[in-house]
């Protein structure tokens, strides 16, 4: 039905009505333009979000010590809770599911390092293998705290790459032994980590050296482990029952929020990703809303045009056209008219994008990136193709309809 | 070629019924120049329209070429147009962004003809009719004789088999209409039937035969056996027409 002669009649008209042409596809490149712009924007803030959870394991829980804030079992609030390394074995143990774990026994302060007469100083973390995948710590050289390190009491450390171009430089520090305080460690790894500069420079230690080295006895600060595939139901009772045994253990009401702080990534994450998917179905509803009121422009417009053209297409009736054939000349027109101007808006809409993305801050956490992906931008030229055909339908059914007598008596 | 039978049509004018055509018989055979007068509200437009396949009529019989036209569906009534029916209006009715050549490869292109060939066809018909000097040329750069010709031009390019002209020289001054005549008449040689639709008697005495109707009914039906050839001003039979 719509060959290359026919796709020529088509430009043929549309070049003889430059202005309506011009007009009808502003509002179809209007319309694209705000869908792109606005789906770019709710990317932007989808993946501002993303990037604020980007330095931790998403689907973690984490526990640390307070003070008890109610009386329980005759005992006075204000006790202070400390963890220790029975805790985090019952924990990890005890608790079903629990897939990476580590404890952190912390070192307070910045502490003083030197390598040589390099000085530097430096927070300390002192940990279990596990967590690695909790911090999502790249290491770039080297090996992480192993299991052997723990057992061992190995005075061994991972430091960070901001650590290891404070100290060593350009020089090579796989093997070399850096003093903490005038205690000698060897570093056996070098890491990088995508949250902040303070991530980068960190010292991490196995636990139980830590504990030991720095008069720690079996204390332990925190206690975190991912939760595997569990459903955000099946985390949030893990939650609970690493509440109930550290209440157990230290004798503390298990409704009391501040002897024991835990904290869900998984609920924090998911709350986000219902609020994002809020976000995203608004800013589709608003986008295609205006995509809408351009269909509903091109269908008004080509309607004026089919009536203004009742005269040329009764003609072409009378030289032969067939109904089909008025019918796919008002479409294609349509089709191209949106189809081409959505293009456009597309482009104008992606340029957009492009310059604001160039133009934000590189450690903005709001609002990142916003940029539509192909599927979108595919999803769209096949909306705009569809919209081009609604616009043309009931133009075109109406200009088909018309007797060829009556279409040639309009003048 | 044509054949009615007892046609009739009404238009509905609001709540009442318009009643144009009354019962018309009517044959007519190929290659006959034949021209249908009549006063105004005879019914004579209505006519054509029917016989063009433009409008349909409500009652009675139309075959064209043997093929009976009731509940003709508009997909078949549109091909019968492209392929056997070319039309002449009195106001031209020519694409007004189109230029000459454009207009009259335009039928052909509805026949599914390739681009290079309907181009070189409507060149050649353009020429038969003396316009191949304004082919490029837009309608409104035309003179009224000038864009009836490319009409006729349009209307014989697919060779049909009737060809229909609506008051063709209503427009025009009389020498344009003689020459426009001249060329109708010189169809009638290639075989086509032409039915020309006229209220001049002059340009009416210029057929093979004349039909008069009044007020939706044939009133009379003859043959001009003294047909004048374009050019002259008076003719007999227009004379006695007139005094009827």
């Amino acid at each position: 039905m719509i060959d290359l002669d026919t796709w020529q009649e088509i430009l043929d008209t549309i070049r003889s009505n430059k202005l309506r042409t011009a007009l009808t596809g502003f509002a179809v490149a209007w319309g694209i333009f705000m869908l792109v712009v606005l789906l770019g924007s709710g990317q932007g803030l989808a993946q501002g979000v993303e990037y604020q959870f980007r330095d931790d394991a998403m689907n973690s829980i984490w526990t640390s010590s307070g003070r008890t804030s109610k009386p329980y079992k005759g005992l006075q609030p204000g006790r202070q809770i400390r963890f220790v390394n029975d805790d985090y074995d019952e924990v990890t143990t005890r608790i079903e599911g629990v897939e990476y774990s580590s404890a952190r026994f912390m070192v307070f302060g910045n502490q003083q390092v030197n390598y040589g007469r390099e000085y530097g100083s430096f927070n300390i973390r002192s940990v279990h293998p596990g967590h690695r995948v909790l911090e999502r710590t790249k290491v770039t050289e080297g090996r992480y705290i192993n299991d052997l390190d723990i057992e061992q009491f190995r005075k061994v450390a991972v430091i960070g790459i901001l650590v290891k171009q404070a100290l060593f430089g350009e020089q090579p520090a796989l093997g070399e032994l850096i003093r903490i305080n005038g205690i000698a460690f060897k570093v056996v790894g070098i890491f990088e980590d995508e949250g902040s500069e303070q991530e980068q420079e960190l010292i991490y230690l196995p636990i139980s050296t830590a504990q030991r080295t720095f008069n720690g006895k079996n204390r332990v600060n925190q206690i975190l482990f991912t939760t595997g595939q569990a459903t955000l139901e099946q985390s949030q009772a893990m939650a609970e029952e690493a509440r109930q045994i550290l209440a157990e253990n230290h004798d503390f009401d298990p409704e009391d929020k501040g002897a024991v702080f835990v904290q869900n990534a998984v609920e924090n994450f998911q709350r986000f990703v219902s609020l994002m998917q809020g976000i995203r179905i608004f800013i589709w509803v608003v986008g295609i809303g205006t995509l809408l009121a351009g269909v509903v422009g091109v269908s008004n417009i080509m309607l004026v045009a089919v009536k203004e053209r009742t005269r040329e297409i009764g003609i072409r009736k009378a030289l032969g056209a067939t109904p089909r054939s008025i019918v796919g000349l008002i479409l294609a027109e349509s089709v191209l008219i949106t189809g081409f101007a959505g293009y456009l808006g597309l482009m104008a809409g992606v340029g957009v994008l492009a310059v604001v993305s160039g133009a934000l801050p590189a450690e903005s956490s709001f609002f990142r990136n916003p940029q539509v992906d192909l599927r979108v931008a595919l999803w769209a030229t096949v909306l705009l193709v569809v919209a081009g055909a609604i616009a043309g339908f009931f133009p075109a059914r109406r200009a088909a309809s018309v007797q060829p007598v009556v279409a040639l008596r309009d003048e | 070629m044509i054949r009615l039978r007892n046609l009739h049509k009404s238009y509905a004018m609001g709540a009442s019924k318009l009643h144009v055509l009354k019962g018309i018989d009517l044959e007519v055979g190929r290659g006959e120049l034949v021209s249908v007068m009549g006063a105004s509200g005879s019914g004579k437009s209505t006519l054509m329209n029917i016989l063009g396949l433009l409008d349909r009529f409500d009652e009675g019989e139309y075959r064209l070429d043997g093929e009976d036209m009731s509940e003709l569906s508009e997909t078949r009534a549109a091909q019968l147009r492209s392929r056997h029916i070319g039309f002449v209006f009195q106001s031209f009715h020519l694409i007004p962004f189109k230029n000459a050549v454009e207009n009259v490869a335009l039928p052909l292109f509805y026949q599914g003809v390739p681009r290079r060939e309907r181009n070189r066809r409507a060149a050649e018909i353009l020429d038969k009719v003396g316009l191949a000097d304004r082919a490029v040329h837009l309608p409104r750069e035309l003179s009224g004789g000038q864009q009836q010709r490319v009409a006729i031009a349009r209307s014989l390019v697919t060779s049909p088999k009737m060809l229909l002209a609506d008051e063709p020289t209503g427009a025009l001054d009389s020498g344009t209409s003689y020459e426009i005549m001249k060329v109708l008449q010189s169809v009638q040689g290639d075989g086509v039937s032409v039915i020309i639709i006229t209220h001049e008697h002059d340009i009416a005495g210029m057929t093979d035969r004349i039909i008069h109707l009044v007020d939706g009914r044939v009133d009379w039906d003859r043959s001009n056996l003294r047909r004048e050839p374009a050019g002259h001003e008076e003719s007999e039979v227009a004379a006695a027409a007139a005094g009827s």
